[in-house]
């Protein structure tokens, strides 16, 4: 296995480079979603820009599709195209990259942005890839806070009530949304359990530990008859005290002070961790 | 008076298709009755998905399985589709692109005693509005067939709205005009244009007959594609006309008839008048009694146009 937490350090480094272009970004979710994607397209992912039209392909939405960020600087890394034409012109006048996932991109299977569509566009693929009988499995990323929006739940029900194991969803469970901690604004705490009188198989592991990750990815492809969930919980803002666990930096652009802590403090984890 | 409403030719449409065509997938949210296609279920059960009653749902499996190369048909109640997954609609179909055919059951005030809660006069104008969504009311069983087999070729999506009683036949077997995207010419008249869509077609064309028996002339357009709009069959029509009637079972706001006035009043300005259902909870009663009140049948239609271009 790659080093993926030095890489998801390294490509955090693409996420703040993006945000200060942009003037405007989700840094928060970016760094605590962040492993979890290296982790799937990195290590689990039978995905690239060689096979992106292939049937047999897995699928990814990304539900949380504020955090499309992370998604570019992954898919860059992957070769879907280059981080510099990102950083320069995401947010811009015209630009593609545009704050929620599109699918104009190549890489990007489906348009997200109002949060709660993933998890039933996903449990759709998954019955299409049952019924074309490829092998082919689904992830669908959500946020924590995402998990208040009624439609979920709807998606939740119908992946058990069609048997979906080629279905793996994962909650970035980083604690916090735009208005506070979420067991202020609606709280979650249940999580696992709410999944799992659902019928669904749940895992609940560190998810910016990427070998954690691998770990829950690879026990639930041996799960037959059900969907798995993956309850990852992060840190949000991880990569510098600047930002960690703060609700204020959902939504933030850093200081040029804060800028130049928040790299040193990325290129120093991403040092530590090549040498773990 | 035909008894096969447009809903059962739907399903008849997907049965002979599904046959050959294991890509189709039909989609009910608990209205496989209502919708005509228990039938469908019961034929090609492997093709067949229940969600329950859970129209986002409903909407977002659709698009995941269009993703992944099916070619659904989500059928569910126009008032709980056109509404509460209306964002299902605009974000994961029309802004994805995905081959998402939404099928509007028991449409308009199809569902008459049930109250507003069951009406979908909004519908039109709200699916008009997203970007590459494609709004199609067919007027009767022939048509009907005509446009779904257009549909089954495309990979757009695409809103389709039925009612749910069965309408008398505008065309025959052996004529109905069809071109995908163009308005149909039900009958000629230099006088008036009359434009409609889905039941009102038959009777804004037995209004031409009334108005022939005064001596007034009219054109009858059947404007089953609401949107893309066939706005070059509207300015050839309207052309020499007094004036344009519009008639639709919806409201009188963002629907068929604001639509063509827009077409009309930028391009050959004249008269248009709006018939529509109120900008309110319609009067109880069936379908036909709520039409009659508000003067939405050949006599009212009649009426109008003869007092339009007087």
């Amino acid at each position: 296995m790659e080093n993926l937490k030095a890489k998801g350090y390294a490509l955090r480094q693409d996420v703040v480079n993006m945000i200060m272009s942009g003037k405007g970004g989700h840094i928060g979710g970016d760094m605590s979603v962040m492993d979890i994607l290296v982790t799937l397209y990195f290590d689990q992912m039978n995905i690239s820009p060689e096979n992106q039209n292939d049937p047999d392909r897995d699928m990814f939405v990304m539900s949380k599709g504020h955090c499309v960020e992370a998604l570019y600087a992954v898919l860059a890394a992957k070769g879907f195209f280059s981080i510099d034409e990102v950083i320069e012109k995401f947010s811009k006048f015209g630009s593609q990259f545009i704050g929620h996932p599109n699918n104009k991109l190549p890489g990007i299977e489906m348009n997200s942005g109002s949060l709660g569509h993933g998890l039933p566009v996903a449990v759709g693929m998954a019955i299409a890839e049952k019924m074309n009988k490829k092998g082919a499995r689904v992830y669908v990323v959500m946020g924590d806070g995402e998990l208040a929006e009624g439609s979920v739940w709807e998606g939740a029900m119908s992946a058990t009530q069609y048997n979906l194991d080629n279905l793996c969803a994962i909650v970035d469970r980083n604690r916090l949304q735009i208005s506070g901690t979420t067991e202020e604004v609606m709280h979650q705490d249940s999580v696992e359990k709410r999944f799992e009188s659902f019928g669904w198989n749940v895992y609940s592991v560190d998810g910016n530990d990427p070998k954690a990750l691998k770990e829950a990815f690879e026990a639930a492809k041996t799960v037959k008859g059900k969907p798995s969930l993956v309850v990852a919980n992060t840190t949000k803002g991880l990569g510098s005290p600047v930002m960690e666990n703060k609700a204020s930096w959902h939504h933030h652009v850093p200081s040029a002070e804060e800028y130049e802590q928040i790299m040193k403090d990325l290129k120093e984890r991403e040092e530590a961790a090549l040498h773990e | 008076m035909n008894k096969i409403h447009n809903r059962q030719v739907i399903c008849d449409v997907l049965i002979e298709h599904a046959k050959d065509d294991k890509d189709i997938v039909v989609l009910c949210s608990d209205s496989r009755g209502s919708a005509s296609l228990a039938g469908f279920a019961k034929t090609y059960p492997e093709q067949f998905v229940e969600v329950g009653i859970a129209e986002q749902d409903l909407v977002g499996i659709s698009a995941g399985l269009a993703k992944c190369g099916k070619k659904p048909f989500a059928a569910s109640p126009a008032s709980f589709l056109s509404t509460r997954s209306y964002e299902q609609a605009k974000v994961d179909c029309a802004y994805s692109n995905t081959n998402v055919k939404l099928i509007g059951i028991s449409s308009g005030i199809s569902y008459g005693a049930l109250g507003m809660s069951h009406h979908s006069a909004q519908d039109l104008a709200a699916m008009s509005a997203i970007p590459n969504m494609r709004v199609y009311v067919p007027s009767d069983r022939h048509q009907t067939r005509y446009l779904i087999e257009a549909l089954l070729k495309d990979e757009k999506p695409a809103y389709i709205r039925v009612g749910r009683n069965p309408v008398e036949d505008v065309y025959t077997e052996d004529n109905c005009p069809f071109e995908m995207d163009k308005a149909t010419v039900v009958c000629k008249g230099s006088d008036v244009l009359i434009v409609a869509c889905g039941e009102m077609v038959k009777p804004a064309f037995d209004a031409a007959a009334l108005l022939a028996k005064e001596g007034i002339k009219a054109t009858v357009l059947d404007m089953y594609c609401v949107k893309p709009l066939d706005k070059e069959g509207i300015l050839r029509e309207a052309k020499g006309a007094r004036a344009v009637i519009t008639v639709e079972e919806h409201s009188p706001f963002g629907g068929l008839g604001s639509m063509v006035a827009q077409v009309i009043s930028a391009n050959d300005p004249k008269k248009v008048i709006n018939l529509a259902l109120p900008d309110a909870p319609v009067i109880t009663g069936t379908s036909q009694e709520v039409f009659d009140y508000y003067g939405l049948n050949a006599e009212g239609i009649a009426k109008t146009a003869a007092e339009a271009i007087k």
